[in-house]
């Protein structure tokens, strides 16, 4: 055994501890096991990498540089992992993924150094003889491309959730076809760098991927961002598995491909929450539709109640289901929220949540910030658990929730969200919803829900008033 | 304007179209109200409450606008003075001398059980108020008539078994008979051609009995409508089963302007067991059950009993009047938007427009046809995507599927066949991790879609590999832009799960 069989042993065992660890993060009770099977995955890789690279002849400053860059990534990473706010979750995630995107483009311009740029030495040679050279060529390409696209789509990710930019779709004119056209570029490119490697067609290649993931990016609304960002998670994924390509490595391809596919399938069921194409959503062109007129037409008057008659309403009620939404996590809600859930649970009410599959701004965002505010999950169901049981519950408080409650989905055709699947709130005996103001969501329908006669409003900051009710009771 | 309210003419017909309750609120709208004397006594309304409700005791048919349960009958439409607003159930759809009539005077006729079924006209759909209070009438009628308990009970002088009740139609009357036999303690089924209702039947604790058929109906009308002749025939085998099991039978089905469906003939009444009881709530359109007579009860040689009073909501005078006048409420609320007692009529709008038979003596029946279904309608839908985008919004189908899958399949051999032997053995790998993350990923619980995703954020990290192979060696720009990708993507790896582990710790089980 080598040292050079040994890291390739390494790597097959790395990359079956990395599915176990996917594995493991499906179900609640293997979900720990399954985040120490990834690290231990990732020490492996590591460790066996930085072997084959000693192995391979490094210099003594190529380790240094190496265990300080370790050193300093990791000092950062575990320095913002103990920070964030779980409301800042989305946007950590997203800065990730750009990391992923960046570490990529780098990693296909060394490609290009290493090889294409001198190709007279004897690691060009090799490849030719092997007829691989173009096929190299195309790797860097390849790499360097969804690399840079989702280093940019990161970076307006997270300048959108992190509300440092506008998270209004970018509307250019002709938005389809630039990001036709900038495919199309690369395609031309691609074919022209494997013909004849110049260092411009790589540098055009990556500024036009930069702007092809910023435009992507920017030209969705704030709404669909769970989408978003589990997209660009599979796009991290297939960065990397460009780049094992490149490098010849088996367990960046493997690793790679399984964050890809399972960040797709993982868009692919945000998408089928919200009736959208999937289509229409990797290839970024799907906020086009958002914020049709406001119609004129008349809903009738909404009905407003007091945190008082709110507490009475829920110490009488036999059954409470509480639907929050990105409302909540920008009020900071959760804890109060759960105080309250504790306090009727206490009185013998039956509480539940019921969580849409796209309400926040990640997927599973809401499990997450009830989790933090210590709510046992086994309340906190998902939509078609919970959508047959409104029928027979007493109250529903809609927390900061909107689109994802709108009976237009389901009862008016001609709706821009017809279509998208929706908590049935309005069955229930008694809807409280907690809102700042009348304004419709993101979506920029209006919500008859609001309307409706058993429903009543409680305006106001979400936070205040859930608080004003827990004094109350 | 002055809203008039008239006392009913016709005999028997108890019901008022305004109570004390609704005036309240027609006054807040800026209206005066005109009560024709003794108008809400049948309903328990005298007179003086609608006094101190706000209203003037007086002419009613002099006002601008008329409210009634019936369409008045020539001599009070005579009287009534040009200009002026006709509001009732007119019927039009199966009274066109009534229509023809009302065109030739100079007045506009809203007819309230002409309300399109949307959902923001349910507040003045007065078809579905009465039918719930009709359905619920049916039940007390038959229970009245029915000799024996609806509920089931041991007691010490024996064992009294539940009643058994068949309702035909599960449309708001159909679903409130079944609601209020059900909290009787009956038995109760339910028949309807609409599979969707189903869910509501069972809501209400009914059994729903499916009519197995190659035809689904979704009407685009939200009514029922007439069925195919296969449809019939097994329907027609299902009534003849249960027509020998059942106690009661209360049928519902009515087709907008055609005559209402014969669902149980003279055979199946004959062979119900005796003292059985049926009440046909169509009996007014011509009956769904053989022999029934329309405003009568019947007493078959068998002994069952044929309900087909065509009264039911009105013999609930009081109650049916709230209702029916809260929906006239909401219609004024509708009609009146600056809340200032002048009555708009706004054409745009889908409901007014359906509703108006005539408008300043213009003849404007029929309306339109509003589309209302909320049923799921594919092949409608809206397309919310970029017009540039192919929409492909139902399910895609098996063929299709398969369609794409031989194209993927085909490019994946091409791909693998042309490519050097260097290249294969990664194809291969690539092809099965993808296929591994799908399956590993297919069940993921919907709570740990966040952690999840910092994982693999954190084994995308695993690029670092990559960039670990290249620094040291060859030049410094190499080392340089390995050193910050390593950097990179070992903030990645570090924090993403440090934060999953941070995550994972806060889920807990109550």
């Amino acid at each position: 055994m080598t040292i050079e069989t040994g890291a390739q042993a390494a790597y097959i065992v790395a990359a079956l501890l990395f599915i176990l660890a996917l594995a493991g993060l499906s179900k609640h009770e293997t979900a720990k096991a399954g985040n120490t099977f990834g690290i231990a995955g990732m020490t492996l890789a590591l460790a066996a990498t930085i072997a084959l690279a000693i192995d391979q002849g490094i210099s003594g400053l190529g380790l240094t540089l190496l265990i300080v860059a370790v050193l300093i990534g990791a000092a950062i990473g575990l320095h913002r992992a103990s920070r964030v706010e779980m409301t800042g979750m989305p946007e950590l995630i997203a800065l990730l993924h750009s990391f992923v995107g960046l570490a990529a483009v780098l990693v296909g311009w060394n490609g290009y150094l290493h090889v294409e740029a001198d190709l007279g030495d004897a690691e060009a040679g090799l490849l030719r003889a092997q007829h691989m050279l173009g096929i190299h060529s195309a790797e860097v390409f390849i790499g360097v491309f969804i690399g840079a696209v989702t280093f940019t789509g990161s970076i307006v990710a997270y300048l959108k959730l992190s509300a440092k930019i506008k998270s209004n779709p970018l509307m250019l004119p002709g938005k389809n076809f630039l990001n036709l056209g900038a495919l199309a570029a690369f395609g031309v490119l691609t074919a022209w760098f494997v013909i004849e490697p110049q260092l411009w067609l790589l540098i055009s290649v990556t500024v036009i991927a930069l702007l092809l993931g910023w435009h992507l990016v920017a030209s969705i609304g704030g709404g669909d961002m769970p989408v978003v960002v589990s997209m660009l998670n599979s796009y991290s994924g297939w960065a990397a598995a460009a780049s094992g390509f490149l490098l010849e490595n088996d367990l960046l391809i493997v690793t790679g491909a399984l964050v890809g596919s399972s960040g797709a399938y993982l868009s692919y069921i945000m998408c089928k929450a919200m009736n959208r194409s999937f289509i229409s959503v990797i290839a970024g062109g799907f906020g086009i539709e958002a914020g049709p007129a406001a119609d004129d037409a008349d809903y009738g008057t909404h009905r407003e109640v007091t945190a008082e008659e709110v507490a009475k309403l829920l110490t009488t009620a036999d059954s409470v289901v509480i639907t929050p939404g990105y409302g909540m996590a920008v009020a900071q809600a959760q804890h109060g929220v759960a105080e309250l859930t504790r306090k009727l649970r206490e009185k013998g009410v039956d509480v539940r949540f019921g969580i849409h599959p796209v309400a926040g701004r990640l997927p599973g965002h809401m499990n997450v910030l009830l989790a933090e505010a210590k709510v046992p999950y086994d309340i906190v169901l998902e939509m078609d658990e919970i959508n047959d049981d409104f029928a027979s519950t007493s109250v529903v408080l809609v927390i900061g929730a909107n689109d994802t409650v709108n009976p237009a989905a389901t009862e008016d055709p001609s709706s821009p969200i017809a279509g998208m699947p929706v908590l049935r709130v309005w069955e229930a005996d008694n809807v409280i919803v907690f809102k700042r103001s009348m304004a419709s969501g993101y979506a920029g329908v209006q919500n008859p829900l609001f309307f409706r006669e058993n429903s009543a409003m409680l305006f106001g900051d979400a936070k205040e008033r859930v608080e004003d009710i827990l004094r109350v009771l | 304007m002055i809203i008039g309210v008239l006392r009913e003419s016709r005999p028997g017909e108890a019901r008022v179209a305004a109570t004390p309750a609704t005036v309240v609120e027609l006054v807040k709208l800026g209206y005066q109200v005109v009560v024709e004397p003794g108008a809400g006594v049948a309903a328990s309304f005298s007179d003086d409450a609608y006094a101190k409700a706000g209203a003037v005791i007086g002419d009613a048919l002099a006002a601008d606008i008329v409210f009634a349960i019936d369409a008045p009958p020539v001599e009070q439409l005579d009287g009534l003075p040009g200009g002026a607003t006709l509001i009732s159930m007119l019927n039009p759809r199966l009274n066109p001398s009534l229509v023809e009539d009302l065109s030739r005077r100079p007045i506009t006729a809203l007819s309230m059980d002409a309300v399109p079924r949307i959902s923001r006209a349910q507040s003045l759909d007065v078809l579905s108020s009465m039918a719930n209070i009709a359905g619920y009438r049916a039940v007390v009628e038959a229970a009245h008539v029915f000799g024996r308990f609806f509920t089931g009970q041991v007691t010490a002088a024996g064992k009294v078994p539940p009643a058994k009740v068949l309702v035909a139609g599960a449309g708001v009357a159909g679903l409130a008979a079944i609601g209020t036999a059900g909290s009787l303690g009956a038995i109760v089924r339910a028949t309807d051609p609409r599979p969707e209702v189903a869910d509501q039947v069972r809501s209400l604790g009914g059994e729903y009995l499916a009519i197995e058929t190659a035809d689904v109906e979704v009407s685009a009308t939200g009514y029922a409508k007439e069925m195919s002749d296969d449809y019939s025939r097994r329907a027609a085998q299902l009534y003849a089963e249960q027509a020998k099991d059942v106690d009661i039978i209360i049928t519902t089905a009515l087709i907008p302007g055609k005559p209402a469906p014969r669902l149980i003939t003279a055979e199946m009444v004959a062979s119900m067991k005796p003292g059985s009881v049926i009440v046909d709530m169509a009996a007014a359109n011509g009956g769904n059950v053989e022999g029934a007579v329309a405003g009568e009860a019947v007493v078959t040689d068998n002994g069952v009993t044929i309900i087909g009073y065509t009264d039911l909501a009105g013999r609930l005078p009081a109650q049916a009047s709230q209702l029916y006048g809260t929906n006239l409420v909401n219609l004024m609320k509708l009609m009146t938007p600056d809340r200032d007692g002048r009555l708009v009529l706004d054409f745009e709008d889908v409901v007014q427009r359906s509703m108006t038979v005539v408008r300043d003596g213009e003849l404007t029946w029929p309306p339109p046809p509003v589309s209302v279904s909320a049923a799921p309608a594919p092949s409608t839908a809206p397309s919310t995507t970029a017009p540039a985008e192919p929409q492909e919004k139902r399910p895609v189908s098996a063929r299709r599927r398969l369609a794409l899958a031989g194209v993927g399949a085909a490019a994946l051999f091409l791909l693998t066949a042309l490519s050097p032997a260097a290249l294969r053995g990664h194809l291969t790998v690539f092809a099965l991790a993808i296929v591994i993350g799908y399956y590993v990923i297919g069940h993921v619980h919907h709570a740990l879609h966040t952690p999840l995703m910092s994982v693999t954020n954190a084994i995308s990290g695993i690029i670092v590999v990559g960039a670990l192979l290249q620094l040291g060696h060859g030049d410094n720009v190499v080392t340089a832009l390995s050193f910050v990708a390593i950097l990179m993507a070992g903030i990645n790896v570090f924090g993403g799960f440090a934060v999953t582990r941070r995550m994972l710790a806060m889920f807990s089980r109550s």
